[in-house]
Protein backbone atom coordinates (compact mmCIF):
# COMPACT_ATOMS: atom_id res chain seq x y z
CA UNK A 1 0.00 0.00 0.00
CA UNK A 2 1.31 3.64 -0.94
CA UNK A 3 1.54 5.62 2.23
CA UNK A 4 3.94 8.59 2.94
CA UNK A 5 4.31 10.99 5.07
CA UNK A 6 6.49 14.35 4.00
CA UNK A 7 7.39 17.00 5.73
CA UNK A 8 8.52 20.23 3.85
CA UNK A 9 10.69 22.49 6.38
CA UNK A 10 12.10 25.65 5.58
CA UNK A 11 11.71 29.10 7.38
CA UNK A 12 8.78 31.47 6.80
CA UNK A 13 8.25 32.71 3.69
CA UNK A 14 9.80 29.88 1.54
CA UNK A 15 6.51 28.93 0.40
CA UNK A 16 6.51 25.57 1.94
CA UNK A 17 2.70 25.31 2.61
CA UNK A 18 2.21 26.31 -0.97
CA UNK A 19 3.67 23.27 -1.69
CA UNK A 20 2.59 21.28 0.28
CA UNK A 21 -1.05 22.41 -0.96
CA UNK A 22 0.46 22.23 -4.49
CA UNK A 23 1.68 18.25 -3.94
CA UNK A 24 -1.74 17.18 -2.23
CA UNK A 25 -3.77 18.75 -4.97
CA UNK A 26 -1.66 16.40 -7.61
CA UNK A 27 -2.46 13.24 -5.39
CA UNK A 28 -5.95 14.36 -5.63
CA UNK A 29 -6.02 14.72 -9.48
CA UNK A 30 -3.91 11.32 -9.44
CA UNK A 31 -6.45 9.53 -7.69
CA UNK A 32 -5.15 9.15 -4.05
CA UNK A 33 -6.04 10.64 -1.15
CA UNK A 34 -4.18 13.60 0.66
CA UNK A 35 -3.94 15.62 4.01
CA UNK A 36 -1.83 18.70 4.18
CA UNK A 37 -0.96 20.45 7.72
CA UNK A 38 0.88 22.87 9.07
CA UNK A 39 1.40 23.64 12.41
CA UNK A 40 0.83 27.43 13.42
CA UNK A 41 2.20 29.54 16.43
CA UNK A 42 5.23 31.07 17.79
CA UNK A 43 7.63 28.81 15.34
CA UNK A 44 5.49 29.87 12.35
CA UNK A 45 7.35 32.90 12.65
CA UNK A 46 10.49 33.02 11.97
CA UNK A 47 13.15 30.03 12.97
CA UNK A 48 12.30 26.80 11.46
CA UNK A 49 8.54 26.32 9.67
CA UNK A 50 7.37 22.98 8.12
CA UNK A 51 4.19 21.66 6.26
CA UNK A 52 3.01 18.40 6.34
CA UNK A 53 1.53 16.37 3.20
CA UNK A 54 0.43 12.38 3.92
CA UNK A 55 -0.34 11.30 0.48
CA UNK A 56 -2.18 7.72 0.67
CA UNK A 57 -4.14 5.18 -1.35
CA UNK A 58 -6.57 4.61 1.41
CA UNK A 59 -8.33 6.55 4.16
CA UNK A 60 -5.93 8.77 5.92
CA UNK A 61 -7.28 8.61 9.83
CA UNK A 62 -4.33 9.78 12.06
CA UNK A 63 -3.88 13.13 10.38
CA UNK A 64 -0.72 14.43 11.55
CA UNK A 65 3.07 13.40 10.39
CA UNK A 66 4.78 11.60 13.13
CA UNK A 67 8.16 10.07 11.54
CA UNK A 68 8.20 11.13 7.59
CA UNK A 69 9.53 9.09 4.86
CA UNK A 70 10.65 12.20 3.16
CA UNK A 71 11.95 15.25 4.70
CA UNK A 72 13.08 18.56 2.65
CA UNK A 73 14.71 20.53 4.67
CA UNK A 74 15.82 23.91 2.61
CA UNK A 75 17.72 25.93 6.16
CA UNK A 76 20.34 24.31 8.57
CA UNK A 77 17.79 25.51 11.07
CA UNK A 78 15.08 23.42 10.01
CA UNK A 79 17.39 20.08 9.36
CA UNK A 80 18.76 20.20 12.57
CA UNK A 81 15.16 20.81 13.71
CA UNK A 82 13.28 17.90 12.29
CA UNK A 83 16.29 15.43 11.26
CA UNK A 84 15.46 12.76 13.94
CA UNK A 85 11.31 12.34 12.87
CA UNK A 86 12.54 10.89 9.57
CA UNK A 87 12.27 6.97 9.38
CA UNK A 88 15.11 4.67 9.16
CA UNK A 89 15.39 4.03 5.35
CA UNK A 90 13.85 7.73 4.42
CA UNK A 91 14.97 10.30 2.18
CA UNK A 92 16.74 13.39 3.04
CA UNK A 93 16.61 16.30 0.47
CA UNK A 94 18.66 19.21 1.50
CA UNK A 95 19.85 22.07 0.21
CA UNK A 96 23.52 22.70 -1.28
CA UNK A 97 23.74 25.24 2.28
CA UNK A 98 23.02 22.97 4.44
CA UNK A 99 25.46 20.53 6.33
CA UNK A 100 25.40 16.67 4.97
CA UNK A 101 24.50 14.98 8.47
CA UNK A 102 26.14 12.17 9.91
CA UNK A 103 23.39 9.23 9.28
CA UNK A 104 23.88 6.31 7.41
CA UNK A 105 20.62 5.19 7.54
CA UNK A 106 19.21 7.17 5.13
CA UNK A 107 19.17 8.55 1.45
CA UNK A 108 20.39 11.90 1.30
CA UNK A 109 20.07 14.22 -1.72
CA UNK A 110 22.21 17.54 -1.53
CA UNK A 111 20.76 19.69 -4.40
CA UNK A 112 21.39 23.20 -5.05
CA UNK A 113 17.62 24.32 -5.25
CA UNK A 114 17.61 28.01 -3.38
CA UNK A 115 20.41 28.84 -6.19
CA UNK A 116 18.29 27.60 -8.77
CA UNK A 117 15.75 29.46 -7.85
CA UNK A 118 17.72 32.73 -7.37
CA UNK A 119 20.41 32.88 -9.59
CA UNK A 120 18.89 30.66 -12.40
CA UNK A 121 15.44 31.62 -12.69
CA UNK A 122 16.32 35.12 -10.54
CA UNK A 123 13.09 34.73 -8.52
CA UNK A 124 13.72 33.37 -4.76
CA UNK A 125 10.13 32.78 -4.19
CA UNK A 126 10.21 29.94 -6.78
CA UNK A 127 11.72 27.73 -4.35
CA UNK A 128 9.39 26.12 -3.48
CA UNK A 129 8.26 25.19 -6.63
CA UNK A 130 11.92 24.17 -7.61
CA UNK A 131 11.41 21.89 -4.21
CA UNK A 132 8.66 19.94 -5.65
CA UNK A 133 10.01 19.23 -8.87
CA UNK A 134 13.37 17.73 -7.12
CA UNK A 135 11.23 15.58 -4.35
CA UNK A 136 8.66 14.26 -7.72
CA UNK A 137 11.74 13.06 -9.39
CA UNK A 138 13.25 11.47 -6.86
CA UNK A 139 10.02 9.55 -4.96
CA UNK A 140 7.37 9.59 -7.97
CA UNK A 141 4.77 10.16 -5.81
CA UNK A 142 2.27 11.71 -8.15
CA UNK A 143 2.23 12.23 -11.96
CA UNK A 144 4.07 14.83 -13.66
CA UNK A 145 0.33 16.12 -15.58
CA UNK A 146 -1.52 16.42 -12.00
CA UNK A 147 1.95 17.97 -10.78
CA UNK A 148 2.44 20.54 -13.06
CA UNK A 149 -1.59 21.56 -13.29
CA UNK A 150 -1.81 21.29 -9.82
CA UNK A 151 1.25 24.24 -9.77
CA UNK A 152 -0.50 26.17 -12.22
CA UNK A 153 -3.56 25.74 -10.35
CA UNK A 154 -2.09 27.04 -7.49
CA UNK A 155 0.15 29.56 -8.12
CA UNK A 156 -0.33 33.82 -8.28
CA UNK A 157 -2.06 34.21 -11.38
CA UNK A 158 0.84 35.64 -13.90
CA UNK A 159 3.53 33.58 -12.64
CA UNK A 160 2.77 30.14 -13.94
CA UNK A 161 5.05 29.90 -16.89
CA UNK A 162 8.00 31.02 -14.30
CA UNK A 163 6.49 28.29 -11.69
CA UNK A 164 7.03 25.91 -14.33
CA UNK A 165 10.15 26.61 -15.30
CA UNK A 166 11.13 26.37 -11.79
CA UNK A 167 9.54 23.05 -11.61
CA UNK A 168 11.30 21.88 -14.55
CA UNK A 169 14.45 23.03 -13.12
CA UNK A 170 14.06 20.98 -10.33
CA UNK A 171 13.23 17.89 -12.69
CA UNK A 172 16.67 18.91 -13.84
CA UNK A 173 18.82 18.43 -11.09
CA UNK A 174 17.82 14.69 -10.68
CA UNK A 175 19.63 12.79 -13.08
CA UNK B 1 -18.82 14.79 -9.00
CA UNK B 2 -16.69 17.78 -7.37
CA UNK B 3 -13.81 16.48 -5.76
CA UNK B 4 -11.33 19.09 -4.16
CA UNK B 5 -9.11 20.23 -1.40
CA UNK B 6 -10.55 21.96 1.03
CA UNK B 7 -9.55 23.42 5.02
CA UNK B 8 -12.03 22.63 7.67
CA UNK B 9 -12.86 25.99 8.06
CA UNK B 10 -13.49 26.29 4.50
CA UNK B 11 -15.64 23.86 4.49
CA UNK B 12 -17.74 25.25 7.57
CA UNK B 13 -18.51 27.91 5.01
CA UNK B 14 -19.21 26.68 2.08
CA UNK B 15 -21.58 24.19 3.74
CA UNK B 16 -23.14 27.30 5.71
CA UNK B 17 -23.71 28.90 2.21
CA UNK B 18 -25.09 25.82 0.90
CA UNK B 19 -27.81 25.71 3.58
CA UNK B 20 -28.62 29.11 2.86
CA UNK B 21 -26.77 30.81 5.01
CA UNK B 22 -27.28 35.24 4.55
CA UNK B 23 -25.88 36.63 7.61
CA UNK B 24 -22.34 36.13 9.85
CA UNK B 25 -21.51 38.51 12.60
CA UNK B 26 -18.35 37.76 14.20
CA UNK B 27 -14.92 39.26 16.23
CA UNK B 28 -12.23 37.08 14.49
CA UNK B 29 -10.27 34.93 17.34
CA UNK B 30 -7.63 31.97 16.07
CA UNK B 31 -8.25 29.13 15.33
CA UNK B 32 -11.99 30.32 13.64
CA UNK B 33 -10.64 33.61 11.58
CA UNK B 34 -10.73 31.90 8.29
CA UNK B 35 -14.74 30.85 8.95
CA UNK B 36 -14.59 34.96 8.72
CA UNK B 37 -12.39 35.52 6.12
CA UNK B 38 -14.14 33.32 3.88
CA UNK B 39 -17.65 34.73 5.10
CA UNK B 40 -16.70 38.54 4.22
CA UNK B 41 -15.64 37.26 0.81
CA UNK B 42 -18.71 35.14 -0.16
CA UNK B 43 -21.67 36.89 1.23
CA UNK B 44 -22.14 39.49 -0.71
CA UNK B 45 -21.91 37.50 -3.99
CA UNK B 46 -25.06 35.60 -2.94
CA UNK B 47 -26.85 38.90 -1.87
CA UNK B 48 -26.17 38.52 2.18
CA UNK B 49 -24.33 40.25 4.60
CA UNK B 50 -21.01 39.89 6.76
CA UNK B 51 -20.47 42.39 9.63
CA UNK B 52 -17.18 42.69 12.32
CA UNK B 53 -19.05 43.31 15.61
CA UNK B 54 -16.76 45.09 18.28
CA UNK B 55 -16.94 41.99 20.69
CA UNK B 56 -18.59 38.64 20.94
CA UNK B 57 -21.16 39.15 22.68
CA UNK B 58 -22.17 41.51 20.03
CA UNK B 59 -22.06 39.62 17.52
CA UNK B 60 -23.87 36.99 18.86
CA UNK B 61 -26.83 39.55 19.42
CA UNK B 62 -26.40 40.39 15.87
CA UNK B 63 -26.76 36.91 14.66
CA UNK B 64 -29.90 36.58 16.61
CA UNK B 65 -31.46 39.92 15.38
CA UNK B 66 -30.54 38.88 11.48
CA UNK B 67 -32.27 35.56 12.27
CA UNK B 68 -35.57 37.54 13.52
CA UNK B 69 -35.76 38.92 10.45
CA UNK B 70 -35.84 35.65 8.56
CA UNK B 71 -32.02 35.49 7.52
CA UNK B 72 -30.30 32.17 7.81
CA UNK B 73 -27.26 33.20 10.31
CA UNK B 74 -24.27 32.10 11.70
CA UNK B 75 -20.85 33.13 13.91
CA UNK B 76 -17.58 31.91 14.57
CA UNK B 77 -15.41 32.04 17.45
CA UNK B 78 -13.24 30.25 19.80
CA UNK B 79 -13.46 29.32 23.80
CA UNK B 80 -12.21 32.44 24.74
CA UNK B 81 -15.51 34.46 22.51
CA UNK B 82 -17.37 31.46 23.00
CA UNK B 83 -17.30 32.21 27.08
CA UNK B 84 -18.42 35.76 25.87
CA UNK B 85 -21.65 34.91 24.12
CA UNK B 86 -23.13 33.14 26.61
CA UNK B 87 -25.32 35.35 27.93
CA UNK B 88 -27.12 35.67 24.23
CA UNK B 89 -26.77 32.52 23.63
CA UNK B 90 -29.27 32.04 26.51
CA UNK B 91 -31.46 34.59 25.06
CA UNK B 92 -31.49 32.76 21.90
CA UNK B 93 -32.64 29.41 23.41
CA UNK B 94 -35.38 31.20 25.58
CA UNK B 95 -36.57 33.21 22.54
CA UNK B 96 -36.43 30.54 20.12
CA UNK B 97 -34.29 31.43 17.32
CA UNK B 98 -32.61 29.43 14.71
CA UNK B 99 -28.77 30.23 14.31
CA UNK B 100 -26.06 28.59 14.25
CA UNK B 101 -22.86 29.09 16.66
CA UNK B 102 -18.78 27.49 15.52
CA UNK B 103 -16.38 26.73 18.15
CA UNK B 104 -13.22 25.84 16.73
CA UNK B 105 -11.81 25.14 20.14
CA UNK B 106 -8.47 26.12 21.32
CA UNK B 107 -6.64 25.27 25.16
CA UNK B 108 -8.18 27.31 27.97
CA UNK B 109 -9.08 28.47 30.76
CA UNK B 110 -8.68 32.19 29.37
CA UNK B 111 -6.85 33.07 26.55
CA UNK B 112 -5.43 29.66 27.18
CA UNK B 113 -3.39 28.26 24.22
CA UNK B 114 -3.92 30.44 21.37
CA UNK B 115 -2.55 28.06 18.62
CA UNK B 116 -3.14 24.54 19.90
CA UNK B 117 -5.63 22.03 19.82
CA UNK B 118 -7.91 20.97 22.52
CA UNK B 119 -11.45 19.54 23.24
CA UNK B 120 -12.02 21.72 26.58
CA UNK B 121 -15.62 22.97 25.51
CA UNK B 122 -17.45 19.58 25.91
CA UNK B 123 -19.37 21.06 29.31
CA UNK B 124 -19.56 24.64 28.48
CA UNK B 125 -21.11 23.67 25.08
CA UNK B 126 -23.70 21.95 27.56
CA UNK B 127 -24.10 24.42 30.04
CA UNK B 128 -22.15 27.49 29.38
CA UNK B 129 -25.15 29.88 29.66
CA UNK B 130 -27.06 29.33 32.72
CA UNK B 131 -30.53 28.44 33.29
CA UNK B 132 -32.37 25.02 32.65
CA UNK B 133 -31.99 24.19 28.94
CA UNK B 134 -31.26 21.29 26.03
CA UNK B 135 -28.47 22.03 23.94
CA UNK B 136 -27.85 20.34 20.17
CA UNK B 137 -24.08 20.30 19.74
CA UNK B 138 -22.47 18.49 16.78
CA UNK B 139 -18.71 17.41 16.45
CA UNK B 140 -17.63 16.32 13.08
CA UNK B 141 -14.13 14.72 12.65
CA UNK B 142 -13.40 15.49 8.63
CA UNK B 143 -13.51 18.17 6.33
CA UNK B 144 -16.52 16.57 4.66
CA UNK B 145 -17.99 15.83 8.03
CA UNK B 146 -17.58 19.80 8.98
CA UNK B 147 -19.31 20.48 5.33
CA UNK B 148 -22.43 18.10 6.30
CA UNK B 149 -22.35 19.07 9.81
CA UNK B 150 -22.91 22.52 9.32
CA UNK B 151 -25.43 22.06 7.01
CA UNK B 152 -27.11 19.85 9.52
CA UNK B 153 -26.32 22.66 12.72
CA UNK B 154 -28.68 24.75 10.28
CA UNK B 155 -31.18 22.43 9.68
CA UNK B 156 -31.86 21.53 13.44
CA UNK B 157 -31.67 25.21 14.02
CA UNK B 158 -34.59 26.07 11.94
CA UNK B 159 -36.20 22.73 12.49
CA UNK B 160 -36.49 22.97 16.76
CA UNK B 161 -35.97 27.00 17.05
CA UNK B 162 -32.59 27.19 18.53
CA UNK B 163 -28.98 28.04 18.64
CA UNK B 164 -27.19 25.10 17.42
CA UNK B 165 -23.55 24.41 18.50
CA UNK B 166 -21.28 23.29 16.27
CA UNK B 167 -17.78 22.40 17.93
CA UNK B 168 -14.44 21.65 15.71
CA UNK B 169 -11.32 20.74 16.56
CA UNK B 170 -8.04 23.30 15.59
CA UNK B 171 -6.92 20.21 13.66
CA UNK B 172 -9.67 19.58 11.29
CA UNK B 173 -10.44 23.44 11.06
CA UNK B 174 -7.32 24.15 9.64
CA UNK B 175 -6.15 20.98 7.61
CA UNK B 176 -6.83 20.83 4.40
CA UNK B 177 -8.65 17.11 2.77
CA UNK B 178 -9.84 15.79 -0.10
CA UNK B 179 -14.12 16.20 -0.29
CA UNK B 180 -16.62 15.32 -2.28
CA UNK B 181 -18.88 17.73 -2.71
CA UNK B 182 -22.61 16.36 -2.55
CA UNK B 183 -25.17 16.82 -5.31
CA UNK B 184 -28.46 18.69 -4.67
CA UNK B 185 -30.13 15.31 -4.42
CA UNK B 186 -27.60 14.11 -1.76
CA UNK B 187 -28.47 16.98 1.19
CA UNK B 188 -31.69 18.64 2.37
CA UNK B 189 -32.41 21.72 3.64
CA UNK B 190 -34.84 22.53 6.07
CA UNK B 191 -36.59 26.06 6.57
CA UNK B 192 -38.26 27.25 9.47
CA UNK B 193 -42.24 27.08 9.34
CA UNK B 194 -43.64 30.66 8.80
CA UNK B 195 -46.72 31.29 10.16
CA UNK B 196 -50.36 31.35 7.41
CA UNK B 197 -52.32 33.26 9.73
CA UNK B 198 -53.25 36.79 9.65
CA UNK B 199 -51.03 39.03 11.53
CA UNK B 200 -53.64 39.55 13.67
CA UNK B 201 -54.28 36.07 14.61
CA UNK B 202 -50.62 35.19 15.12
CA UNK B 203 -49.19 34.28 18.40
CA UNK B 204 -45.97 34.28 18.53
CA UNK B 205 -45.00 31.51 20.99
CA UNK B 206 -47.96 29.69 20.32
CA UNK B 207 -47.51 25.71 19.41
CA UNK B 208 -50.04 24.16 16.97
CA UNK B 209 -51.19 20.66 17.07
CA UNK B 210 -48.97 18.11 15.58
CA UNK B 211 -45.98 20.85 15.92
CA UNK B 212 -42.50 21.19 17.48
CA UNK B 213 -42.42 24.73 17.88
CA UNK B 214 -44.05 27.55 17.22
CA UNK B 215 -44.61 28.97 13.43
CA UNK B 216 -41.98 31.84 13.40
CA UNK B 217 -43.16 35.24 11.11
CA UNK B 218 -40.09 37.62 9.70
CA UNK B 219 -39.45 40.92 11.35
CA UNK B 220 -40.46 43.47 8.84
CA UNK B 221 -43.34 41.62 7.20
CA UNK B 222 -46.26 43.21 9.12
CA UNK B 223 -46.43 40.51 12.06
CA UNK B 224 -45.98 42.55 14.97
CA UNK B 225 -44.61 40.30 18.45
CA UNK B 226 -42.32 40.45 21.37
CA UNK B 227 -39.12 39.08 21.94
CA UNK B 228 -37.31 38.83 25.52
CA UNK B 229 -35.55 37.16 27.45
CA UNK B 230 -38.05 36.64 30.23
CA UNK B 231 -40.43 33.77 30.57
CA UNK B 232 -42.98 34.58 28.79
CA UNK B 233 -46.76 33.36 27.34
CA UNK B 234 -47.75 32.06 23.81
CA UNK B 235 -48.04 35.92 22.85
CA UNK B 236 -44.54 36.80 24.00
CA UNK B 237 -45.11 38.98 26.74
CA UNK B 238 -43.65 39.00 30.37
CA UNK B 239 -45.52 36.22 32.11
CA UNK B 240 -43.95 35.19 35.57
CA UNK B 241 -43.86 32.04 37.76
CA UNK B 242 -46.93 30.53 36.84
CA UNK B 243 -45.62 30.43 33.11
CA UNK B 244 -42.14 28.98 33.59
CA UNK B 245 -42.66 25.51 33.84
CA UNK B 246 -44.47 24.70 31.50
CA UNK B 247 -42.32 27.05 29.21
CA UNK B 248 -39.24 25.61 30.22
CA UNK B 249 -40.51 22.23 29.99
CA UNK B 250 -40.93 22.40 26.47
CA UNK B 251 -37.97 23.98 25.23
CA UNK B 252 -36.44 21.09 27.14
CA UNK B 253 -38.67 18.36 26.08
CA UNK B 254 -38.68 19.76 22.36
CA UNK B 255 -34.87 18.69 22.17
CA UNK B 256 -34.84 15.56 24.50
CA UNK B 257 -38.40 13.98 22.79
CA UNK B 258 -36.83 14.31 19.60
CA UNK B 259 -33.35 12.71 20.23
CA UNK B 260 -33.94 9.87 18.31
CA UNK B 261 -34.04 12.39 15.03
CA UNK B 262 -31.36 14.78 16.19
CA UNK B 263 -28.21 11.87 17.54
CA UNK B 264 -26.34 10.89 14.91
CA UNK B 265 -23.09 8.59 15.87
CA UNK B 266 -21.07 5.91 14.22
CA UNK B 267 -19.57 2.97 15.30
CA UNK B 268 -16.91 0.93 14.60
CA UNK B 269 -15.64 -2.70 14.90
CA UNK B 270 -17.44 -2.91 17.78
CA UNK B 271 -20.13 -6.26 17.12
CA UNK B 272 -17.10 -8.54 19.08
CA UNK B 273 -15.56 -5.74 20.70
CA UNK B 274 -14.22 -6.43 24.34
CA UNK B 275 -13.11 -2.99 25.31
CA UNK B 276 -14.97 0.30 23.45
CA UNK B 277 -13.51 3.71 22.82
CA UNK B 278 -15.07 6.13 23.57
CA UNK B 279 -13.94 9.41 21.17
CA UNK B 280 -14.84 12.62 18.98
CA UNK B 281 -13.27 14.96 16.41
CA UNK B 282 -9.72 14.30 15.62
CA UNK B 283 -9.53 11.94 18.60
CA UNK B 284 -11.64 9.77 17.04
CA UNK B 285 -9.31 9.46 13.95
CA UNK B 286 -6.42 8.72 16.41
CA UNK B 287 -8.50 6.12 17.51
CA UNK B 288 -9.68 4.57 14.58
CA UNK B 289 -6.01 4.57 13.60
CA UNK B 290 -5.23 3.02 17.04
CA UNK B 291 -8.19 -0.10 16.47
CA UNK B 292 -6.32 -0.84 13.07
CA UNK B 293 -3.49 -1.73 14.84
CA UNK B 294 -4.73 -3.81 17.66
CA UNK B 295 -7.04 -5.85 15.20
CA UNK B 296 -4.24 -6.50 13.70
CA UNK B 297 -2.92 -8.09 17.37
CA UNK B 298 -6.05 -9.93 17.52
CA UNK B 299 -7.66 -7.02 20.42
CA UNK B 300 -11.04 -7.02 20.14
CA UNK B 301 -11.23 -3.28 20.35
CA UNK B 302 -14.07 -0.95 18.57
CA UNK B 303 -15.17 2.75 18.40
CA UNK B 304 -18.42 4.34 19.96
CA UNK B 305 -18.64 8.17 18.39
CA UNK B 306 -20.80 10.04 18.83
CA UNK B 307 -21.51 13.06 16.17
CA UNK B 308 -24.31 14.90 17.92
CA UNK B 309 -22.49 14.82 21.27
CA UNK B 310 -25.55 17.12 23.02
CA UNK B 311 -27.80 15.55 23.55
CA UNK B 312 -25.74 12.36 24.34
CA UNK B 313 -26.93 9.67 22.41
CA UNK B 314 -28.25 7.71 26.16
CA UNK B 315 -29.57 4.60 24.38
CA UNK B 316 -26.98 3.90 21.97
CA UNK B 317 -24.34 3.98 25.10
CA UNK B 318 -26.06 2.12 27.46
CA UNK B 319 -26.62 -0.59 24.96
CA UNK B 320 -22.93 -0.57 24.76
CA UNK B 321 -22.80 -0.78 28.39
CA UNK B 322 -24.02 -3.57 28.59
CA UNK B 323 -22.19 -5.93 26.23
CA UNK B 324 -18.65 -4.26 26.84
CA UNK B 325 -16.07 -4.97 29.31
CA UNK B 326 -14.41 -1.68 29.33
CA UNK B 327 -15.21 1.65 28.08
CA UNK B 328 -12.48 3.94 28.10
CA UNK B 329 -13.33 7.56 26.96
CA UNK B 330 -10.40 9.48 24.98
CA UNK B 331 -10.49 13.09 24.67
CA UNK B 332 -8.05 16.16 24.82
CA UNK B 333 -9.36 17.10 27.92
CA UNK B 334 -9.22 16.44 31.79
CA UNK B 335 -12.37 14.00 31.56
CA UNK B 336 -15.32 16.15 30.65
CA UNK B 337 -17.15 13.57 28.45
CA UNK B 338 -15.84 10.90 30.62
CA UNK B 339 -18.74 12.28 33.18
CA UNK B 340 -21.65 12.30 30.32
CA UNK B 341 -20.28 8.43 29.73
CA UNK B 342 -19.90 7.51 33.37
CA UNK B 343 -23.92 8.62 34.01
CA UNK B 344 -24.65 6.54 31.47
CA UNK B 345 -23.21 3.62 31.12
CA UNK B 346 -20.86 3.29 34.57
CA UNK B 347 -23.48 1.05 35.92
CA UNK B 348 -23.18 -1.56 33.46
CA UNK B 349 -19.73 -1.43 32.72
CA UNK B 350 -16.58 0.21 34.01
CA UNK B 351 -15.84 3.61 32.72
CA UNK B 352 -12.23 4.96 32.28
CA UNK B 353 -10.58 7.81 31.09
CA UNK B 354 -7.52 9.14 29.33
CA UNK B 355 -6.51 12.72 28.39
CA UNK B 356 -4.29 15.03 28.12
CA UNK B 357 -4.04 18.98 28.39
CA UNK B 358 -0.56 20.02 26.59
CA UNK B 359 -1.96 21.50 23.25
CA UNK B 360 -1.15 18.42 21.34
CA UNK B 361 -3.42 15.92 19.76
CA UNK B 362 -3.40 12.10 21.40
CA UNK B 363 -1.18 10.01 19.03
CA UNK B 364 -2.67 6.55 17.92
CA UNK B 365 0.50 5.18 19.59
CA UNK B 366 -0.71 6.42 23.30
CA UNK B 367 -4.44 4.74 22.47
CA UNK B 368 -2.83 1.51 21.99
CA UNK B 369 -0.85 1.53 25.13
CA UNK B 370 -3.74 2.75 27.08
CA UNK B 371 -5.88 -0.68 25.39
CA UNK B 372 -3.12 -2.73 26.16
CA UNK B 373 -2.64 -1.79 29.72
CA UNK B 374 -6.35 -2.38 30.19
CA UNK B 375 -6.24 -5.91 28.34
CA UNK B 376 -3.21 -7.08 30.11
CA UNK B 377 -2.65 -5.56 33.41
Amino acid sequence: MKYKELRLSGSGGQGLITGGIILAVAALQDGLNAIQSQSYGPEARGGASKAEVIISEEDIDYPKVEKSDILLSLTQLSCDKYLCDLKAGGTLIIDESVETPDRDDITIYKLPILDTATNKLKKSMVANIVALGVINKITNLVSEESLEQAVIERVPKGTEELNKSALYEGYGLIN
Amino acid sequence: MTIRLMQGNEACVEGALRAGMKFYAGYPITPSTEIAEISAIELPKVGGKFIQMEDEISSMGAVIGASLTGLKSMTATSGPGFSLKQENLGYGIISEVPCVVVNVQRGGPSTGLPTSPAQGDIMQAKWGTHGDHATIALYPNSVREIYDMTIRAFNLSEKYRTPVILLLDEIIGHMRERIEIPEDDEIEIIDRKKPTCSPDEYKAYEVKEGDIVPEMADFGTGYRYHVTGLVHDETGFPAGATKAEALIRRLIDKIEDNKDDICTYEEYMLDDADIAIVAFGCTSRSAKSAIKSLRGEGYKVGMFRPITIWPSPEKQLEKLSKRVKRIIVVEMNDGQYFLEVDRIAGKNTLVEKYGRLNGEIIPPHEIISVVKEAYNG
